[in-house]
């Protein structure tokens, strides 16, 4: 046998330093990113008008540039990273649960259940705004998700089934919302489904920033909470109830969650591609595989790519704006390629 | 730990007893339900009948993290395809032994070196998964079981994949250990030099229990496995035997 070369052992150290510059990264991008855009602000005058929300004595920028960075940059740059952080986490837990390198948050069909509320929403007039819209894909998603589960009926746990299940259930909602569209007939629902299919955070408001924000923390909580049952299915369900999980409601838990968070951020943003599919992946390469780990160095990954994802859609070819999932789709089919090449 | 009356699919009316610290080997032809009875001791399969004891009580009303604290498993099947590094499939084991929402402790990975170095695979901790052969997947597996610290470990054909050096050293290890030991085997020779018991298995019934040489009888191993051995007296009931093609096989 070859002797192999000995490689040195990682410290936690170490991964407690990546994971703080994570963060730091992470913070950066945020201030920087807010001052990125069509009008030009200063970190000064983003820090004035963040200062002045938070009721500290300093003196507030003009309406418009207050109005630039409070209401439209701030809540979507910040949109951008929790969705960003969510779905990198849903990723890795559901790669993880189901052994399946190619699992991501759409899984189970959650995204296309979106598109289809939101044409619902639009076409039978039952509401207007972004608002509606995004209640209208909150409820298809759920609806979406409802149906996968009755399609793997009993046993539903079990990754084969959910998987099939998943690709059905993503296949029929698709099929519905094309059929609603051409029924209709309006370019206002294509847009719209153009807007689910490819993502964008456009719409971003405090109130989504909120939702998204309890949404996340307590999934993500719940997620990291499960770290060593994640480990232990990473070797297998049958080693994973050998160390004292019950593989069936470990995966109901993890799914669930998973899927109401999905739910929530499809909602807030569309159906934006790549980032809970790649973001895992890339991150196991320089965290290593404990899910203790590897979950916090997704969110700040995840978050951290989706701002820049978006500070890029809404910039390179400004003033008119790119669909945030192109941009990572863009980002991620090369990322993914060297992935393979490195895996092999 | 005891099988008591166990029956599932094939398996008819198992019972039998691993005494403290014994090496019980679980014999059969393919098909015989050794892996059924594997799974069923190790609570991944519950019986149809019967009850599997563990200390004098029923395993299946004991919290699962208590028994994951005292019986170890390794399956006859690993992921080829894990991407993990020997240590973390390593620390796997300590999982039963901290609280869940407790980080991996120093004192966990020292186990965990340990356990390689008593592998003879010292240093490979960084290696991946993913990269190692057959048999030395199966040799962390095992010492994975064994960061465990379990008073039962349970085996589904550990040698299987392992060259014929490290086939003889894993039975002399398990045969010294003060672990008790259930291995579903393959090799009769093996089994016959080192396990203290041996339960010889044909189509999901016990055909004899007992030491090597009680078990292990010409006519028997003719009529369960179809082929022929020559079988001779070692101390303490074992055996040593040669085995050769039965006329009339082809």
């Amino acid at each position: 046998m070859a002797k192999r070369e000995r490689q040195p052992v990682t410290k936690s150290s170490h991964t407690n330093l990546t994971l703080a510059l994570g963060v730091v990264a992470l913070a950066l991008s945020v201030a920087a990113a807010v001052t990125i855009g069509v009008a030009d602000l200063s970190v000064t005058a983003v820090m004035r008008t963040v200062a002045a929300h938070a009721g500290l004595p300093v003196r507030p920028l003009p309406l418009l540039q207050d109005s630039i960075v409070w209401d439209l940059r701030l809540p979507r740059v910040l949109l951008a990273g929790l969705v960003g952080a969510g779905l990198a986490v849903c990723g890795a837990v559901l790669q993880a649960l189901t052994r399946n390198a190619l699992a991501d948050p759409y899984l189970l069909g959650i995204s296309a259940g979106a598109s289809t509320g939101a044409v619902c929403v639009l076409v039978l007039g039952l509401g207007a705004g972004a608002a509606a819209l995004s209640g209208g894909a909150l409820a298809g998603s759920m609806v979406a998700f409802a149906v996968a589960l009755l399609l793997a009926g009993r046993g539903w746990t079990r990754p084969a089934r959910i998987l099939l299940a998943g690709v059905a259930t993503g296949q029929l909602f698709a099929a519905l919302t094309s059929l609603i569209v051409v029924a209709d007939g309006s370019p206002d629902s294509t847009r719209s489904v153009l807007f689910w299919l490819l993502g964008s955070l456009a719409a971003a408001s405090w109130p989504a920033v909120f939702l998204c924000t309890a949404a996340a923390a307590a999934a993500v909580l719940v997620c990291w909470a499960a770290a060593p049952a994640l480990d232990a299915f990473s070797f297998g369900a049958d080693v994973a109830q050998t160390l004292g999980f019950a593989p069936a409601r470990v995966r109901a838990v993890l799914f669930t969650v998973t899927a109401l968070l999905t739910a929530v951020l499809v909602a807030a943003s569309g159906a934006i591609g790549f980032v809970g599919l790649t973001v895992p992946h890339a991150v196991r390469r320089i965290v290593g595989s404990r899910h203790r780990v590897l979950l916090p160095a997704c969110a700040i990954a995840g978050a951290t790519l989706l701002i820049w994802a978006d500070t890029a859609a809404r910039t390179v070819f400004a003033p008119q704006e790119l669909p945030v999932g192109v941009v990572t789709a863009l980002l991620g089919v090369p990322a993914f390629a060297i992935l393979l090449r490195k895996k092999e | 730990m005891e099988a008591d009356n166990v029956s599932r699919r094939i398996l008819r009316d198992i019972t039998f007893r691993a005494p403290a610290g014994a090496f019980v080997g679980l014999l059969g032809p393919n098909g015989s339900g050794k892996s059924s009875l594997v799974r069923v001791l190790a609570g991944l399969d519950r019986p149809d009948g019967g009850r599997v004891l563990l200390d004098g009580t029923d395993r299946a009303a004991l919290p699962a993290r208590q028994v994951a604290q005292r019986v170890a498993v390794v399956g006859q099947h690993t992921p080829d395809d894990a991407d993990m590094s020997v240590l973390d499939v390593l620390l796997l084991g300590r999982i039963p032994h901290r609280s869940l929402l407790a980080p991996v402790g120093a004192g966990d990975e020292v186990k965990a070196s340990a356990a390689l170095v008593a592998a003879g695979l010292g240093g490979w901790e960084q290696r991946r998964w993913s990269s190692l052969s057959g048999g030395e997947r199966q040799r962390v597996n095992i010492a994975r079981a064994l960061v465990q610290e379990p008073e039962v470990l349970l085996l589904d054909e550990p040698t299987n994949h392992l060259d014929i050096r490290h086939r003889f050293a894993l039975a002399h290890d398990l045969a010294r250990s003060p672990v008790t030991v259930v291995a579903a085997l393959h090799e009769l020779d093996l089994a016959g030099q080192y396990c203290d018991l041996v339960v010889l298995l044909d189509a999901g019934r016990i055909v004899a229990a007992g030491t090597p040489g009680e078990v292990l009888t010409p006519e028997r191993i003719r009529t369960v496995y179809g082929v022929t051995a020559e079988v001779t007296a070692l101390p303490k009931g074992k055996v040593r035997m040669r085995l050769s093609m039965s006329a009339g096989i082809n």
